[in-house]
């Protein structure tokens, strides 16, 4: 007996006449609305897996993927890429049918060019190591070229790694340059100077220098024109990016410090191009966008197509790469390489797509035909409406 | 006295002194005022935050928000974790705010009532200024302000008539009587305000019915109890004014004593649920470990030498390695909490609040007659009505609907009530069969119908037979008469069964109009006579009759009896013997309609005989030993030699759609138990009536024994009956049946149909616990249980004995206060909102006004709740697990670093924003199959019962299939991308570009799924897609791209440069082919596996849902179908019990005149037997103090 809520009722006078005797003459009654709504009969679409439509979906999935495949495929073929290491013998490196090319130049082995670099290497050594890897090409690049250098084992994109940067101050913000954000510690500060650019990304900028040379068959070398604009994100470059307010960079920078690293000051990056100065240097704005994955590339020059179609853009023939070997990362067993690749235009080689599609559509097509002949021989048993009342 | 309030201590014993402040003042009671509020503008914030926080999740999530300050540690921005957090208090708490709002209105309401208080002189006073010890006085119709010593009233004998309907819900009146010694107080005010009697009583508790204490005044002591204590929430009747003394105030009083907390019903799912986060706390906190291993080697091996990049935070220490990983397992446990996202509970919640809604909105369970909508009163329980497998259900208002119907009659030999056509033959009675015109009775009752004419035509024939007849009816009985206008009658009696004989009676001309003690007047046939009541011998649970002695005008005495056949059969006059065969053929035959039956007969009293006898009745009146007995050897003695006149077959009527609903609950497999408090016969009729048992069925086994040893014999011999029948079926099982003794499945097997019904007695043996076992196991073998003469608390206790015992949902359903304790037993206690009050209803978590209902609620909304639910759930784990999951590969890329792979933003509105509100209008909207079907095809309660849809198997599916799409999310754009180049040389397997993809696949995959309904691995799918579907799920893909960009524009990163690093990311990668092409191939990838498991399954596995659906899809052109239950009529030739109250009659209330507003002397006051009548009555009425004749 007990009462379990307690709740006012109306006003004295005659309270439970009302709610005894129901609503007979009560105005207002209870009667829920007659809506679609709230009688939960709204109209609805409702789809029921079929034989009718299940199957034809498989057909028509598998014959959409599989022409996609075979199209992504052969795209990605036309951009063929070579994987080797650069670092032995110079008649290896000379291939038919070739639109990509890569060359590690790490220097891991004794035979390479590149190995005294690799080993001698020293954080501000004055002199700058170089060596140069001779390589040829059987076949023309006919389109724009695109030259990226590729890291491997690089964890670019460690946590601790990823937040060490201070947006506010790369935006040009004149507070965070005097005084960066704590997330870039141990790259704050240096010698009781604050650092711009602060933070560990920034701090291991790639400043390896690649250069190309043909050699014509005379023996003469030819330097080949690298574009150095145009490679970075156009949000980043003008939006993302900002040098502080300023005329001058290096009135602008007085008072900051220059990454440990770096052997020279950010507003020194590009001192021919005002526009490729400072924050706004684009091989650093490529840099400052963090790779996904441990290996990556990063797009370093472009090759552009010379104004007469009648030339190719690489003619065949025999090249060299001359490296200014500053970027170490031998001592975490990291891989460096250089990559020239033309691009379609569903972007670079890739042959996983392509490959992904053809499988994923044939897999649909034979699923489509096991499931129909399934269906044929059992299905038809269960269709009727035999159900239990 | 102690400065300190006593109420601290702890109260033993209370005193109170009338009109006498000061000294009440001394113990400090509660005062008037109440306050049921718990918050006030100040403590609102503390409180309730404290409230909040002691829910797990809440907590959980706090220690995360804890964690995420510490700057080694954060993995993710605390924005991420308090902003949903925040939100989902916020929005508990303007829940919990506006709650309390309408408390603290309520109570301002209550507190400032106006009561009359005697300060010196009556003033009026708010309620909450009433203070213990005043005096009070009330006027009809108003509500008791506290708990109140009854003083004096405006009745005589200090008589006052309650209400209690909002105490313990019934509607019929009490009576309380005060002291004879203060009830002189009368109302003069002077003597009032004088009065300064002290009660020294109990201390306050929630006992509604006893109270003890003594009054002493004027050196005297006076006891009190329970009959003279108005409690607070009554509400005073038929009485003009009272006055009182306030013992209990405030919160103090009984009625506030008893608003204690309810117990909270939690569902299996809830449970389930609870395990489940459990589980995957385990989960997370192994994957953290698993990565925080990974990180203390990685950086060990790599870390180690890449720290030319990327220097550790303590480069000399020798265990930084081991410390990191450490700290990583931190970051990681926060990364990875998305798993058990703050918003489930949530969710759940307003899922629920939802469904709730739509059974408050369901046109199908509304009343019109009584213009009851069905309400559920728990927002927590509705799934669970998707898995009822037990119902427990009273009989009375509950099956029945407590209204009796005068339906036939044999009078001398004669039957009426069958309609009959020309031909002869019996015609069905429906509502189109003419009704027998009353016209020519002013006084009748419109609502009476009667559909046999020949019945009046022997009345207006003024058969001498017919007429006795009806006037037996007319004059024995203890029914009430109000006539408030002239020819306006309205009769209160004590049992419905009455109520229609006398109904019936004023219809067929002989009105009975009023009573006085002495007197009944009657209209016969439009005349006024008036009998002379010379004594009434009232019912009783042993006579199982009641008589009464009346003379008329003409001076004969009579006595007219009514009662159960075989009683009155058993005191006829041989002479009588060929009428009684006829009749008893007559009652056989209304019995097989389930009639409730009585016999009536009637006597000539001689005179010299009659006085002598009321001598002895004096004589016996007034001896105090052995009373009781002796009046009913009296009785007896005068009940002899009657003669039979006839008949009456009450129908006890069913409600409507009662068998039906039963049947089709039985077809969904739910075993309908029936508790009532009703006699054996009574109960077993409408047994037979509701079509649960049934003639054919193989055997009704009868227990009523009345030792343990008898029961256990009983029950013994059933089972083993039962068990050896079906081992004779088949045989092929035989050694399976070894050890049948608990094994439900082959409960299942048996075919034969069997029925147990168990008595009070036998039941209050069978529910010890050695006997339990054994009534549960015979309980469950049959196909119904009725259990008669059941008290409220062994209600309960065979609830229990289920609920615990068989693992299943179980349901109660009732109507009466004495149904509360199983309501509130049962997992779902559902109240029907019928005659007897609204204690059921108040107890119970869903209510509606007819049982029919029922079938609805389970059949549809449970049904698709439970679906509903499930279907959530399992999405939701899903979704989270393929969400969240992808750290845990990306966790093998980026060094264990607990990197996270989306963007804060993405992971801060995921679960709030993006993905809720699909998930939610599934939850809401879904429907597998329309209710017209899940009405017709019961057997679709099979999987809810079975919790086929969302147990711990599935939840692994769910897992499982949560990893596999996290990993193909990773790995797929891994892939397409580690190498991947843009389509303008830009390199695209950059951190946020990567971010934004996967982000941007997971959702349009998940989104996919969505539309295509088809994953498997959603196992479920939205069936069911209206325009709320459409614009969630449509409108939730926008919004995200929305977001996206607007969160990744140039304008918000002007502004806050290092929140929003995400710039231009999105507007560069999804301008890519490849990109677009990669969603494609991974969204098939996720999808088609699944969908070709679910169609092998439906195609060649239907279950009986697809069948269902696929008859939907095919007959949707059709239109709908008429519903094809058969309609159930019963054809039983078994005897049925009587109709009678059980209870102890009216008649000593009515002899002694107390309860009669005026009392009419009439002339006549020289009789003797007028003299005798008046002493008799006057012997009786202390008996009627003693004990509470209501």
């Amino acid at each position: 007996m007990m009462a379990s809520s307690y709740n006012a009722k109306e006003e004295d006078g005659n309270p439970s006449s009302a709610t005894v005797h129901g609503g007979a003459g009560t105005v207002k009654n209870k009667k829920p609305d007659n809506t679609a709504f709230k009688q939960q009969r709204l109209p609805a679409w409702q789809p029921i897996l079929t034989a009718g439509t299940v199957l034809p979906a498989f057909f028509v999935i598998g014959l959409i993927f599989i022409p996609i495949g075979i199209g992504l495929f052969v795209t990605s073929n036309n951009i063929k890429e070579f994987e080797a290491c650069l670092y032995s013998v110079y008649s290896k490196y000379s291939f038919s049918s070739l639109s990509t090319l890569q060359i590690d130049y790490t220097g891991v082995d004794l035979s390479s060019p590149c190995f005294n670099c690799s080993q001698n290497y020293i954080w501000n050594s004055t002199t700058p190591c170089t060596c140069s890897v001779p390589f040829s090409l059987d076949q023309p690049f006919e389109s724009n070229v695109f030259m990226y250098y590729g890291l491997s084992n690089f964890y670019q994109n460690h946590r601790r790694y990823v937040k060490s940067r201070d947006d506010s101050q790369l935006n040009g913000d004149l507070s965070s340059l005097k005084n960066p954000s704590k997330e870039c510690e141990p790259y704050r500060t240096s010698e009781n100077k604050p650092i711009a650019p602060c933070g560990a990304i920034a701090n291991s900028l790639f400043n390896d220098t690649l250069d190309l040379y043909y050699i014509d068959p005379n023996g003469s070398r030819t330097a080949i024109p690298l574009v150095k604009k145009g490679i970075a994100w156009w949000t980043d470059k003008h939006v993302k990016f900002r040098n502080p307010a300023g005329n001058n960079l290096t009135v602008v920078f007085q008072g900051t410090s220059k990454p440990v690293n770096w052997r020279k000051p950010v507003y020194e990056l590009d001192p021919s191009d005002s526009d490729n100065n400072g924050f706004i240097n684009e091989d650093f704005i490529v840099w400052m966008r963090t790779a996904a994955l441990p290996t990556f590339r990063k797009l370093y020059r472009i090759i552009q197509k010379k104004p007469n179609n009648m030339s190719p853009t690489l003619p065949r023939g025999q090249y060299i790469l001359d490296v200014t070997y500053n970027y170490p990362v031998r001592s975490f067993e990291g891989r460096k390489r250089m990559i020239l690749s033309t691009i379609s235009w569903m972007g670079g080689k890739n042959p996983f797509l392509g490959i992904a599609y053809i499988t994923v559509g044939s897999v649909c097509f034979f699923l489509g035909i096991v499931l129909l002949i399934i269906h044929h021989k059992y299905g038809n048993r269960n269709n009727n409406a035999d159900i239990p009342n | 006295h102690s400065f300190f309030p006593s109420c601290l201590l702890i109260e033993e014993e209370r005193h109170v002194r009338a009109n006498d402040r000061n000294y009440n003042d001394k113990f400090f009671y509660a005062d008037n005022h109440i306050k049921t509020s718990k918050y006030n503008v100040f403590t609102f914030l503390p409180i309730n935050l404290f409230e909040q926080f002691q829910r797990v999740a809440n907590a959980y999530f706090l220690v995360l928000l804890i964690l995420q300050l510490i700057p080694e540690i954060s993995s993710l921005p605390w924005v991420t974790t308090t902003v949903p957090l925040v939100m989902v208090l916020v929005i508990t708490a303007v829940k919990d705010a506006t709650d309390d709002y309408f408390r603290y209105k309520s109570d301002q309401q209550v507190n400032n009532r106006q009561s009359q208080v005697l300060r010196g002189v009556l003033q009026n006073e708010k309620w909450m200024n009433v203070r213990v010890g005043d005096i009070i006085k009330l006027e009809n119709n108003q509500f008791v302000a506290a708990d109140i010593l009854l003083l004096s009233s405006s009745e005589p004998y200090g008589l006052c008539y309650i209400e209690t309907a909002e105490l313990d819900g019934e509607t019929n009146l009490k009576v309380r009587q005060a002291l004879t010694v203060t009830s002189e107080l009368g109302a003069d005010i002077l003597k009032l305000a004088e009065f300064n009697g002290e009660v020294i009583c109990e201390a306050p508790n929630n006992k509604l019915d006893k109270f003890k204490g003594t009054l002493y005044w004027r050196g005297s002591k006076f006891p009190l109890d329970n009959e003279k204590m108005l409690l607070r929430g009554c509400v005073l009747r038929n009485t003009d004014w009272c006055f009182g003394m306030v013992i209990f105030a405030g919160l103090q009083t009984k009625l506030m004593q008893n608003c204690g907390r309810t117990t909270l019903k939690r569902t299996s799912i809830d449970k389930l649920m609870n395990t489940l986060v459990l589980w995957i706390f385990g989960f997370l906190v192994c994957m953290g470990v698993i990565l925080a291993i990974g990180n203390t080697i990685w950086e060990q091996e790599v870390g180690r030498s890449f720290q030319v990049y990327l220097p550790w935070e303590r480069p000399v220490s020798n265990n930084n390695a081991v410390f990191s990983g450490f700290l990583t397992f931190w970051s990681y446990i926060i990364i990875l909490n998305t798993v058990v996202p703050i918003s489930l509970y949530v969710s759940v919640e307003v899922i629920r609040l939802g469904h709730s809604y739509f059974i408050n909105w369901d046109g199908k369970m509304y009343y019109g007659q009584k213009d009851t909508p069905a309400e559920a009163r728990t927002t927590t329980l509705n799934e669970e009505l998707g898995q009822v497998e037990f119902i427990f259900s009273d009989k009375t208002g509950t099956l029945t609907q407590n209204i009796m119907v005068f339906n036939k009659c044999s009078i001398n030999g004669n039957t009426y009530g069958d309609v009959y056509d020309e031909f002869g033959h019996k015609v069905e009675v429906s509502e189109r069969t003419a009704c027998v015109d009353f016209s020519f009775n002013p006084l009748s009752d419109r609502k009476f119908t009667f559909h046999d004419s020949s019945l009046v035509e022997a009345i207006k024939m003024e058969e001498p037979s017919v007429q006795e007849f009806f006037r037996l009816l007319a004059l024995c009985h203890t029914v009430m008469s109000e006539e408030k206008n002239e020819g306006d009658l309205l009769y209160q009696a004590q049992s419905p069964d009455e109520g229609a004989l006398v109904s019936a009676a004023r219809n067929f001309g002989f009105v009975f109009r009023s009573r006085t003690p002495e007197t009944i007047t009657l209209y016969e046939m439009g005349t006024a006579v008036t009998y002379q009541l010379l004594a009434i011998l009232d019912f009783n649970n042993v006579r199982k009759r009641m008589s009464v002695i009346v003379r008329n005008p003409a001076g004969q005495t009579k006595l007219y009896c009514k009662g159960a056949d075989t009683i009155i059969f058993d005191r006829l006059d041989p002479s009588n013997e060929d009428l009684m065969d006829t009749t008893s053929e007559h009652l056989n035959e209304f019995a097989g309609e389930g009639l409730r039956t009585l016999a009536l007969a009637y006597k000539v009293l001689d005179r010299d005989f009659f006085e002598e006898w009321m001598t002895r009745l004096l004589l016996a009146s007034t001896v105090m030993e052995n009373r009781e007995q002796r009046l009913a050897d009296l009785y007896e003695e005068i009940e002899t030699g009657l003669l039979l006149l006839g008949a009456t077959a009450v129908e006890d009527k069913l409600q409507e759609g009662v068998p039906e609903t039963i049947a089709c609950l039985t077809l969904a497999n739910i075993k309908i138990w029936v508790l009532t408090g009703d006699k054996l016969e009574t109960a077993m009729n409408i047994g037979y009536s509701c079509n649960m048992l049934r003639d054919d069925m193989n055997e009704v086994f009868i227990i009523s024994g009345h030792t343990a040893a008898e029961v256990q014999q009983q029950l013994r011999s059933a089972r083993e009956h039962i068990l050896g029948l079906s081992r004779v079926s088949n045989t092929a099982d035989e050694e399976k049946t070894e050890m049948f003794s608990n094994d439900s499945v082959f409960e299942e097997t048996i075919i034969a149909e069997y029925a147990l019904i168990v008595n009070g007695h036998s039941l209050a043996h069978a529910l010890e616990p050695e006997l339990e076992q054994v009534l549960l196991e015979t309980a469950c073998l049959c196909k119904t249980v009725i259990c008669c003469r059941v008290t409220p608390m062994q209600k309960a206790q065979v609830v229990e004995l289920v609920k615990t015992n068989k693992m299943a949902v179980t349901l109660a359903i009732g109507d009466g206060a004495n149904d509360v304790s199983m309501i509130r037993t049962a997992h779902i206690g559902v109240g029907i909102s019928g005659q007897e009050g609204m204690q059921a209803v108040l107890a119970s978590d869903y209510s509606f006004a007819q049982f029919r209902y029922l079938q609805r609620l389970l059949l549809v909304h449970g049904r698709w709740s439970y679906f509903r639910m499930c279907n959530f759930l399992f999405y939701f784990f899903y979704k989270n697990f393929a969400f969240t999951l992808v750290h845990f590969w990306f966790g093998f890329f980026c060094g264990f670093s607990a990197q996270t792979v989306y963007d804060q933003w993405f992971i801060t509105l995921f679960n709030i924003v993006y993905t809720s509100l699909p998930v939610l209008a599934m939850g809401l909207f879904d429907q597998d199959v329309n209710e017209a079907n899940s009405h017709r095809y019961p057997g679709l309660y099979r999987p809810g019962q079975l919790n086929l849809l969302f147990n711990k198997r599935q939840f692994f599916l769910c897992t499982l299939q949560g990893i596999v799409t996290s990993f193909l999310l990773f790995f797929v754009p891994y892939g397409a991308f580690s190498l991947g180049v843009r389509a303008d040389g830009l390199h695209l397997s950059d951190q946020q570009s990567f971010a934004v993809t996967i982000a941007t696949f997971y959702f349009i995959c998940l989104f996919y799924c969505f539309c295509l309904r088809s994953c498997y691995c959603i196992g479920l799918d939205t069936y069911y897609w209206t325009a709320v579907n459409h614009l969630f799920v449509w409108g939730s893909l926008a919004v995200y791209f929305a977001i996206l960009l607007a969160m990744q524009s140039d304008g918000l990163f002007s502004i806050f440069p290092s929140q929003f690093p995400y710039i231009g990311t999105a507007r560069s990668c999804l301008a890519q082919w490849s990109v677009w092409l990669v969603i494609l191939l991974t969204t098939a990838v996720c999808v088609l596996p699944g969908m070709a498991v679910r169609f092998l399954k439906t195609d060649l596995y239907p279950t009986l849902t697809d069948k269902v659906r696929r008859l939907q899809k095919a007959s949707r052109k059709q239109g709908p179908r008429e519903q094809n239950l058969r309609r159930v009529r019963r054809t039983s030739s078994r005897r049925s019990g009587y109709a009678f109250s059980h209870q102890q009659g009216y008649g000593e209330l009515i002899t002694s005149g107390k309860n009669m507003k005026v009392v009419h002397l009439h002339l006549a006051p020289s009789d003797k037997v007028r003299a005798l009548c008046k002493q008799v009555r006057d012997g009786l009425a202390p008996t009627s103090e003693e004990r509470a004749p209501f």
